[in-house]
């Protein structure tokens, strides 16, 4: 699966659209960044309710594809504006983390 | 690459949202030197905890990082409040991180757990109401 099928997921809005050719490793769901800087895979597809500065940090030294904030959450304007720079997809949606996280895993599915 | 090449930078202490940025650096530095990825992951997770740590306990410090063609070696020092107990700290969980920082995601204390898990070797030292010296080494 490309970015583009995760750009292309209905319940998403696209903040930033990164590399919508870049190949998706997995899906991974994580709301502690100690945690995601440690288990993050490269690649992946993050998602989190966890809206900040650190969030794309954490993204970026883990070569994480695209993160997906659930329930709602956001990014303020300077940290989209660096996710656009490094070509990193932000997406958000109302949907909480299991059920977005699964509809990624799904469209990714042979 | 036969010589060595040396980055030093300075953490600033009280400002969350820039923590990350020296290990970025490096990170996009290694990239353009054709470092192995795997090395540069393990650097980069390794000097960032180790900014959050600045940032979170100490109010900043300085990081010095060397690159050669056998190692990344980096020296993180501190003139923050020091570590009471080592081994405590040392221990997947244990935090002493207040509670904002928490709720910004981290304070999960896998801070220092996770520097050792990622460099090939780690040292630290620490002296109470000195400070905290970490060095630490990514073999190529």
């Amino acid at each position: 699966m490309n970015l583009q099928t995760v750009l292309d997921l209905p319940d998403c809005m696209v903040l930033t659209g990164g590399n919508s050719q870049r190949e998706i490793s997995k899906v991974f769901c994580c709301d502690l960044l100690s945690i995601a800087m440690s288990k993050a895979p490269a690649d992946g597809v993050w998602v989190t309710v966890m809206g900040n500065r650190n969030t794309l940090a954490v993204a970026s030294l883990t070569d994480i594809a695209c993160i997906i904030l659930a329930e709602g959450a956001v990014l303020d304007e300077n940290t989209l504006a660096q996710a656009e720079k490094e070509e990193i997809a932000v997406l958000s949606t109302e949907l909480p983390i299991f059920d977005i996280a699964l509809k990624v895993y799904e469209a990714g599915k042979p | 690459m036969d010589e060595q090449l040396t980055f030093t930078y300075s953490v600033p202490g009280d400002d969350f949202t820039r923590a990350g940025e020296a290990s970025s650096e490096i990170k996009n530095r290694l990239k353009m030197l054709g470092v192995d990825s795997q090395a540069i992951r393990k650097t980069a997770i390794a000097m960032y905890e180790g900014e959050i740590n600045m940032v979170i306990h100490a109010n900043g410090g300085t990081i010095a990082v060397t690159i050669s063609d056998k190692e990344i070696s980096m020296i993180l020092t501190d003139k923050g409040p020091g570590i009471a107990d080592i081994d405590k700290a040392m221990q997947e969980g244990y935090s002493t991180a207040p509670e904002e920082v928490r709720s910004l995601g981290f304070g999960a204390g896998m801070g220092l757990p996770n520097m050792k898990k990622y460099s090939d070797k780690f040292h630290i030292e620490s002296k109470v109401g000195a400070g905290t010296t970490v060095a630490m080494k990514v073999y190529l």
